[in-house]
């Protein structure tokens, strides 16, 4: 079917190896402040849609509900993220866990880049890449949950 | 975390709080490793669920002058304007066109499975991006006609299979195929396995 066609074309292409994968432990979750980021291409109706191969990112605002999915592949399920924002963005969840004191906070920004990119990534993994480390250090998060699609 | 779930489904299960929250709690547990990389797989599998049928009434035929397509497209406005008020607008209208545009759109395809090339059956912007509109117009009216969650793709399927415009986009795209058009111009009017 359709997902399973797909994974196995998504299995042929090539994969980034690194030599010494970074690895860090963790302060206590409950102290913990956690963003979203996705590759979904969503965005806030406002901001400008994502280009085909776009490698810039949208920052969402925690407070806001209101995004669209700008992703050019055709080649997935939209429906579930049409009745739950929560199936890519869960936002309502971690504010959940947040309430319960589970996790310490929920970052006022979480970021959406575009799935559909070249193999390289080169200028996400140079530029955009980093550039979005950056906005998330400046608001303390100490962890992201990477939604992909 | 390796989640075997439909893709477009990271969180696994719309509208299930606890099956989200048992996967974020998976996840965070992870951060618990003293030495890592750390690679693991999701307790729970969800396969492609294809099968389950989404079953949607559609409205009856409003303008018999019309063709069916743009007919459909156009009584289905009221449905997408109650499942925006409901959900928001997510995957709906937003790349190239407003709802109000969709049956002119719709209009435009009907051309081309008639015969007008392409670049002159006045698509009103990038073709691929107006099908995905058009697409997620339908899938959004969807929500409401059905009153509830469709299984992953589900949605897809009744647009496609049981919808005049999805069966409208389908042929489109085979007559684009077969009339040598370039690949990127048919291929991503519709999911690859279409």
């Amino acid at each position: 079917m359709t997902d399973q066609d797909i994974k196995n074309m998504v299995a042929q292409l090539p994969c980034p190896e690194f030599e010494a994968p970074a690895f860090t432990t963790a302060k206590p979750l409950n102290e913990c402040r956690v963003a979203v980021v996705t590759s979904a291409a969503l965005h806030h109706p406002e901001d400008d849609n994502f280009a085909a191969q776009d490698t810039s990112f949208r920052i969402l605002d925690a407070t806001r509900r209101d995004v669209h999915l700008g992703h050019w592949s055709p080649n997935f399920d939209r429906s579930g993220f049409a009745a739950d924002i929560n199936v890519i963005w869960p936002i309502d969840r971690l504010e959940e866990l947040a309430e319960q004191g589970v996790i310490g906070s929920v970052a006022p920004r979480h970021l959406a880049f575009a799935g559909n990119q070249d193999e390289s990534m080169t200028s996400i993994r140079l530029d955009s890449g980093p550039q979005a480390a950056k906005l998330l250090l400046e608001d303390e998060v100490d962890v992201v949950v990477l939604t992909p699609v | 975390m390796i989640c075997h779930f439909p893709l477009g489904r990271p969180l696994g299960v719309p509208n299930d709080a606890e099956f989200q929250t048992r996967l974020l709690s998976a996840l965070f547990a992870m951060l618990d490793a003293q030495s890592g990389p750390v690679l693991e797989t999701f307790e729970t599998r969800l396969d492609d669920i294809a099968e389950e049928q989404l079953v949607c009434t559609l409205p009856p035929r409003l303008d018999p002058d019309e063709h069916p397509a743009v007919d459909e497209a156009r009584a289905l406005k009221n449905a997408y304007e109650r499942a925006v008020a409901k959900h928001g607008n997510r995957v709906g209208v937003s790349r190239e066109l407003e709802a109000a545009d969709i049956p002119e759109a719709v209009q435009a395809f009907v051309r081309i499975e008639q015969g007008t090339a392409m670049d002159e059956a006045g698509i009103p912007g990038v073709p691929m991006r107006v099908a995905q509109d058009i697409r997620g117009y339908y899938q959004t009216a969807a929500l409401e006609l059905a009153e509830h969650s469709p299984g992953a793709w589900a949605g897809e399927d009744w647009f496609y299979n049981d919808t005049e415009t999805g069966r409208l986009m389908l042929s489109v795209r085979r007559v684009l195929k077969d009339a040598g058009a370039p690949h990127a111009a048919w291929f991503f009017l519709s999911p690859g396995d279409r």
